[in-house]
C-alpha cells in the first residue's frame, strides 16, 4: 500500500518572478540559443549559425585596444595608485564630474557640435536598458502607457514593461512611407489607448531606427514634438545609435530641434544614450539620461542608485572620452567603417535578389524577404525564419518580433562579425536564393 | 487633511473651506505643482495632488477645481442665500489661492538651497516632516508643466529622513584635519577606510596584468568590452563564491551556480524583493535597522516593511514570539508577509545572531512558508570574540527546505571597495535564481570591474593578509573610540562586528522621546558638527540611541569627535 507523505509546500513567488513579461520564450531569443549551441567559427566550426541577431559593433574595436595600450595610466590609477581610494569610496549618485563632462562633450561631438550638453543634466545609470526602465518608472505609472513606433527593439517589452507595470501600445508604420512615423499614425495609437481607458504618458522613439537602421528625418522629429506638446505628455528619444550614422549630417537629434525652439517646451524631452553601441563597450554597463526636466533629473539620480556605473569605469572612460584626438578620430573611423561594411551587406543582398530599406545608420539593415513567403502572415514569417535558422545556419531578428505589421521583414545585423564572415554569411544567402529559384522552376521529367 | 488643518487656524470664519478641504484632501499627497499646471493652472489652485493609484483620476481638465466648485457652490447657497451664489463662489476660492500664495511666500527655506555659514548655527528640524503643518506646496526649480509619476513622486523627497539629511550636509562641509578643522565630521556612513593602502598597494602591484593581459589567456580589452552574461561572467562567479567561502563560510564553501552578481547590493536586495513579493506585500524587519531599506525596498517594488521591535534589554536581538505577533498583525490588516528580511551581523546594533536564533528563524520561515532575506554583507568585519556564523552554515546540514532562504552579500563593507559596484545574491530557489538573473540587466557589474576583482578576490595570499590586518585595526579603532564614549558617560551596545557602534544616548535627551532624541541630533550635527544616525531613522522604538560609524576615523580623530561631543553632552545634562 502507497504511503502518502505530505509534502511541505512550496514556497511561493511574486508575479513579476513568474511573469513571461521578459519575453525570453519568443523567437528573438530562442535563435540566440540555437547560435549558443552551435556557434560558428572559422576553423572549428565553419558550418555553424552565424549570429545576425545581435547588434553589437566591433568593426572598430582596434581603435579601443590602440587605444588601451597608449593610455594604461587611464586603466590604473597612476603609479602607485594614488587615486585610487577615492574612486573606491566614489558612490555618489551624480557620478563623476570628470565623467559626465567628458560624456556631454561626447555627445556634442557625436552631433558635430550642433547641440550643447549640459553635464548637470547627465544622469547615469548601468546601460541603456537602465535608463529606459528607469524613464518608464519616472514618467508612467502602472497601468499607464507610452506609445512606440513599430517596428521596435524587441527588448523593449522587457524593458519598459516588466517591473513598471506599464503597458506600450504601438504607433504603427508601413513600408508604404519607408516606415516613417506619421501624425495619423500617432493620433490613431493614442485614440487606442483611451479606447482601452489607459492613461498615456509619453512617446519612446528610437533615433537612428532599431531595427530600421534609418534616421528619423527632421520634419517627422517636428511633428511628434508637436504631437507630444499638444496632449502634454513626455518624449523619450533613444538616441544610442547616434554616433553609428554613416555620416554625422543626416542624424538630426531632438536635441537640435529643442535649441531651434529655444528650448521651449523642452521640459518633456528625455534622450537616452549609451556606449554599448557606438563605441562597442556593452560589458562596462555605460549609459546615461539626458532630460531637460529638473524634477525627471533629480529623481532618477536617487533612482539610479540602483543602477550606478562602477566608478573605476567612470574613471577609465572620463579619460578617454575627454581625449578630443581619441574621440574625433574614433567617431569619424567608426561612422566610415559601418558605412562600408552596409554598402558591402546591401551590395551582397542585392546579388541574391533581396531587397533592403533604404538605411543610414545602425549596425544591422532591415532586410524585405516578403516575396518568399508561402503565407503573407506572421506564420509564414516564422516559417521562413526557422529555415534561415536551421537550413541556412543564420540567425537573424523576425519581423514579428520586433511587432512589425508587414510580414516578411527581418533585422540583419552586420557588424558584430569580421568582413570574411560577413562574406560567408552573404554567400549562404546567395546559394539560399539560388536554391529557391531552381525550386520554383518546374522539374524537366526524365 | 494637511491642508485643512493650515486653514484652520488663518481662516476660522470660512468653514466652508474647512469642508471642502477635508474632502478632497483625502488622497495622499505627493507633487503637487505638476498637477496644477497640467490643468492649464485653475482659479483655484487645486488642493490635492496625484494619487498614488490614481485609477479614478478624471480625464477632463480641471477636475478638482471643478469638484470643489461644485460643493462650495451649494454649500454657499444655503449659507448665504440665492442671491450672494455667485459671489459666494468666487470670494472664498480668491481667498484660498491668494492664502496659499501668501504661506508659500512664507514657508521655511530648504536647506539644499540656502547652505548654511559655518559659524551660525542652523537647525535642520524645520526640514522633517514629522508635523503635519509643513506645507507641500513646492516652488523650487523648473517643475515643469508635464506630468511625473507618483513613484517619481514619492522618491522626490527621498530626502527628508535624517539619514539622508545629515549625510547631504556633511557634503557641504566636511571635516578635514588640516583643510576643514571645523566642518561636520562624518560618522554616518558605513565604511571602512582603515585598510585602502593595503588595497592601493595591491592595485599598483598587480593591475597592470590583470587588465593588459601579460598573463596571457584571453585578458586583453575584447574579453571584457563586449556583451557578457548579465549576471557576472563565470569566472567572476567562481572567484566570488571562494572568496564568499574564505571570508563567511569558513566550514561551508558556496557554489558559483547559485550566484547572481548586480551592480552592488541595493540593487540585489531590490531585485530580490521583486522576485518574492508582489506590490502591497509585506517583509517583517526586526528594528533598528538600516535606513536605506525603507527607499531600497520599498520605493519601486510596493513592498512594505512591518517593524518587529526589538529592545535593548534583549541587546537588540529578536525574538520568536514578537515575529510572531507581527505575523499575525499583519494578517489582521489584511497584509500578505512574504519574507523575513534578517541582517546577521546586524546594522545598526553590530551584533552578530547566534547559531539557534538562525536555527529559530528558519524553523518559523518553514511554518509560515515565507522566504528569509539574510543580508550578510558585513560577514567578514567581524572585529570582536564571537563568531559569525552564516546562514549558508545553517542550511549545509540541513537536507530539505532550503529553497526559501536567500542571502545578500556585496565587497562595499568588507573589502572597501563601494564605488566599484559588486553585490551578490546567493539563493538556494533555482526558480529565483533564474528570475533574478534576468533582471541583473538592469543593475550589471562592469566587466571593467569584474575582471580586476577576478583577479583580486582570488588572490588568497592578499585576502587572507588583508582580512588579519584589517580586524586588528577596526578592533582598535573600535576600542578607542567606545572607551572614549564611555568617559562621557555614553555607553555602547555590546557589538562584535560592523563599522559602527551602537550608542545610548538617552541620558543626553531633553525628553524620553523621539522629539527629544531629534532635538540631540540636530545640536550634534549643527552645534558639535557631526554626523550621528539618530535611532528614529532606524525605527528603533528606544529613543535616544545613535549609530556611530568610526571605521573611516583614525585616532587621531576620536578626541577631536569626543571632544566636540562633550562639549554639547555639557549643554544637554538636566541640573539635579
Amino acid at each position: 500500500m502507497a504511503i502518502e507523505i505530505e509534502q511541505p509546500s512550496s514556497v511561493e513567488l511574486s508575479k513579476v518572478a513568474v511573469s513571461e513579461t521578459h519575453g525570453e520564450n519568443s523567437p528573438y531569443f530562442a535563435g540566440w540559443k540555437a547560435y549558443d549551441e552551435d556557434p560558428y567559427h572559422e576553423s572549428n566550426n565553419p558550418s555553424g549559425v552565424i549570429q545576425m541577431g545581435l547588434a553589437e559593433n566591433q568593426v572598430s574595436f582596434d581603435l579601443l585596444e590602440e587605444y588601451s595600450e597608449q593610455h594604461s595610466e587611464a586603466f590604473t590609477w597612476g603609479k602607485g595608485a594614488p587615486g585610487f581610494r577615492e574612486n573606491a569610496l566614489f558612490q555618489d549618485y551624480h557620478g563623476l564630474q570628470s565623467f559626465r563632462e567628458a560624456m556631454a562633450s561626447f555627445m556634442e561631438q557625436i552631433r558635430g557640435g550642433r547641440a550643447k550638453f549640459d553635464p548637470d543634466r547627465v544622469v547615469l545609470t548601468a546601460g541603456a536598458t537602465a535608463a529606459n526602465e528607469l524613464l518608464t518608472f519616472i514618467l508612467a505609472d502602472p497601468g499607464d502607457a507610452l506609445l512606440v513606433p513599430t517596428p521596435y527593439y524587441p527588448g523593449f517589452d522587457r524593458d519598459l514593461r516588466w517591473r513598471t507595470g506599464v503597458k506600450i501600445v504601438p504607433i504603427h508604420c508601413d513600408s508604404s512611407n519607408n516606415f516613417q512615423i506619421t501624425p495619423q499614425a500617432l493620433e490613431a495609437a493614442y485614440k487606442e489607448a483611451e479606447a482601452m481607458n489607459t492613461k498615456v504618458r509619453g512617446v519612446l522613439i528610437t533615433n537612428p531606427s532599431n531595427p530600421l537602421g534609418a534616421t528619423i528625418q527632421r520634419s517627422v522629429l517636428e511633428e511628434i514634438l508637436d504631437f507630444v506638446t499638444r496632449k502634454n505628455i513626455h518624449l523619450v528619444s533613444d538616441e544610442i545609435y547616434s554616433g553609428s550614422a554613416f555620416s554625422s549630417s543626416e542624424f538630426i537629434s531632438i536635441a537640435e530641434i529643442l535649441e531651434s525652439r529655444k528650448y521651449k517646451n523642452s521640459e518633456r524631452i528625455h534622450i537616452v544614450y549609451s556606449l554599448s553601441k557606438d563605441l562597442g563597450l556593452p560589458g562596462f554597463r555605460v549609459g546615461t539620461i539626458y532630460s531637460y526636466n529638473d524634477k525627471v533629473v533629480t529623481t532618477a539620480r536617487r533612482m539610479s542608485s540602483f543602477t550606478l556605473i562602477s566608478s573605476q569605469t567612470q574613471h577609465l572612460l572620463a579619460s578617454m572620452l575627454s581625449n578630443k584626438k581619441f574621440t574625433e578620430n574614433y567617431i569619424k573611423t567608426n561612422r566610415e567603417r559601418l558605412r562600408k561594411r552596409y554598402e558591402m551587406i546591401i551590395k551582397g543582398l542585392k546579388n541574391a535578389g533581396i531587397e533592403c530599406l533604404k538605411g543610414n545608420a545602425g549596425l544591422f539593415c532591415w532586410m524585405n524577404l516578403s516575396p518568399l513567403l508561402e503565407e503573407q502572415t506572421r506564420e509564414g514569417e516564422l516559417v521562413l525564419w526557422d529555415s534561415m535558422l536551421h537550413e541556412v545556419k543564420l540567425n537573424i531578428s523576425p519581423g514579428s518580433s520586433c511587432h512589425c505589421s508587414e510580414p516578411g521583414w527581418f533585422r540583419v545585423c552586420f557588424a558584430n562579425m569580421s568582413e570574411q564572415t560577413l562574406e560567408i554569411a552573404l554567400k549562404r544567402i546567395h546559394d539560399f536564393m539560388q536554391q529557391r529559384e531552381r525550386q520554383r522552376k518546374p522539374i524537366s521529367s526524365q | 487633511m494637511l491642508i485643512s488643518q493650515q486653514l484652520t487656524d488663518p481662516t476660522p470664519n470660512k468653514p466652508t473651506f474647512i469642508y471642502l478641504l477635508t474632502v478632497s484632501s483625502s488622497r495622499s499627497r505627493t507633487d503637487g505643482p505638476n498637477e496644477a499646471s497640467v490643468f492649464g493652472g485653475s482659479f483655484c489652485k487645486p488642493m490635492t495632488q496625484t494619487q498614488t493609484r490614481p485609477t479614478t483620476e478624471p480625464e477632463r481638465p480641471k477636475p478638482t477645481a471643478a469638484t470643489a466648485m461644485r460643493l462650495i457652490v451649494p454649500l454657499q447657497g444655503v449659507v448665504q442665500g440665492r442671491g450672494g451664489l455667485i459671489l459666494g463662489s468666487l470670494i472664498p476660492c480668491a481667498l484660498f489661492y491668494f492664502l496659499q500664495f501668501y504661506l508659500k511666500r512664507h514657508r521655511s527655506p530648504n536647506p539644499s538651497s540656502d547652505p548654511p555659514s559655518p559659524s551660525t548655527p542652523s537647525s535642520n528640524l524645520a526640514d522633517l516632516p514629522r508635523t503635519s503643518s509643513r506645507s507641500n506646496l513646492s516652488s523650487r526649480g523648473s517643475f515643469g508643466p508635464v506630468r511625473v509619476s507618483s513613484r517619481a513622486g514619492s522618491l522626490a523627497k527621498a530626502d527628508d529622513s535624517t539619514y539622508y539629511i545629515g549625510l547631504n550636509k556633511v557634503k557641504e562641509d566636511p571635516y578635514h584635519r588640516t583643510n576643514n578643522p571645523n566642518g561636520i565630521i562624518q560618522l554616518g556612513l558605513s565604511e571602512n577606510t582603515l585598510c585602502l593602502d593595503l588595497i592601493e598597494k595591491w592595485v599598483s602591484e598587480n593591475l597592470t596584468d590583470s587588465i593588459m593581459g601579460s598573463d596571457g589567456g584571453d585578458l586583453s580589452i575584447s574579453g571584457i568590452a563586449a556583451y557578457k552574461p548579465f549576471d557576472g561572467m563565470t569566472e567572476m562567479k567562481v572567484a566570488m563564491a571562494s572568496f564568499m567561502s574564505r571570508v563567511i563560510g569558513k566550514a561551508v564553501s558556496f557554489d558559483p551556480s547559485q550566484i547572481v552578481l548586480t551592480a552592488g547590493a541595493t540593487p540585489a536586495i531590490e531585485i530580490l524583493s521583486f522576485c518574492l513579493a508582489d506590490h502591497g506585500n509585506a517583509f517583517l524587519v526586526p528594528t533598528p535597522y538600516y535606513p536605506g531599506f525603507d527607499r531600497d525596498i520599498r520605493s519601486r517594488t510596493g513592498v512594505e516593511l512591518i517593524p518587529v521591535h526589538c529592545r535593548s534589554t534583549d541587546n537588540f536581538v529578536f525574538s520568536i514570539t514578537a515575529l510572531d505577533q507581527a505575523f499575525n498583525q499583519a494578517r489582521k490588516r489584511g497584509l500578505k508577509v512574504r519574507a523575513i528580511l534578517i541582517c546577521n551581523p546586524a546594522n545598526p546594533v553590530g551584533n552578530i545572531l547566534p547559531r539557534e536564533t538562525l536555527y529559530d528563524v528558519l524553523d518559523f520561515a518553514r511554518e509560515k512558508n515565507i522566504h528569509i532575506i539574510c543580508d550578510e554583507i558585513y560577514g567578514g568585519s567581524v572585529f570582536g570574540s564571537e563568531e559569525f556564523v552564516s546562514m549558508a552554515e545553517i542550511l549545509d546540514s540541513e537536507e530539505v527546505d532550503k529553497d526559501r532562504v536567500h542571502i545578500i552579500y556585496g565587497l562595499s563593507k568588507d573589502l572597501s571597495l563601494p564605488g566599484f559596484r559588486a553585490g551578490v545574491i546567493y539563493s538556494y530557489n533555482n526558480s529565483v535564481l533564474a528570475a533574478a538573473k534576468k533582471l541583473t540587466r538592469f543593475s550589471s557589474m562592469s566587466t571593467l570591474t569584474q575582471r580586476l576583482l577576478i583577479s583580486m578576490l582570488s588572490d588568497t595570499r592578499f585576502t587572507q593578509e588583508y582580512f588579519e590586518i584589517n580586524k586588528r585595526r577596526v578592533k582598535e579603532i573600535y576600542d578607542s573610540f567606545v572607551a572614549g564614549l564611555e568617559q562621557l558617560g555614553i555607553r555602547c551596545s555590546e557589538s562584535n562586528a560592523g563599522l559602527y557602534c551602537w550608542a545610548d544616548m538617552s541620558a543626553l535627551i531633553p525628553t524620553y522621546s523621539e522629539k527629544g532624541e531629534l532635538e540631540l541630533w540636530d545640536k550634534l550635527l549643527n552645534i558639535a558638527k557631526i554626523n550621528v544616525t539618530p535611532g528614529s531613522a532606524c525605527h528603533c522604538i528606544e529613543p535616544g540611541w545613535f549609530r556611530c560609524c568610526f571605521a573611516t576615523l583614525s585616532q587621531e580623530d576620536i578626541p577631536v569627535v569626543i571632544e566636540r561631543i562633550q562639549k554639547v553632552a555639557e549643554t544637554c545634562k538636566s541640573p539635579s
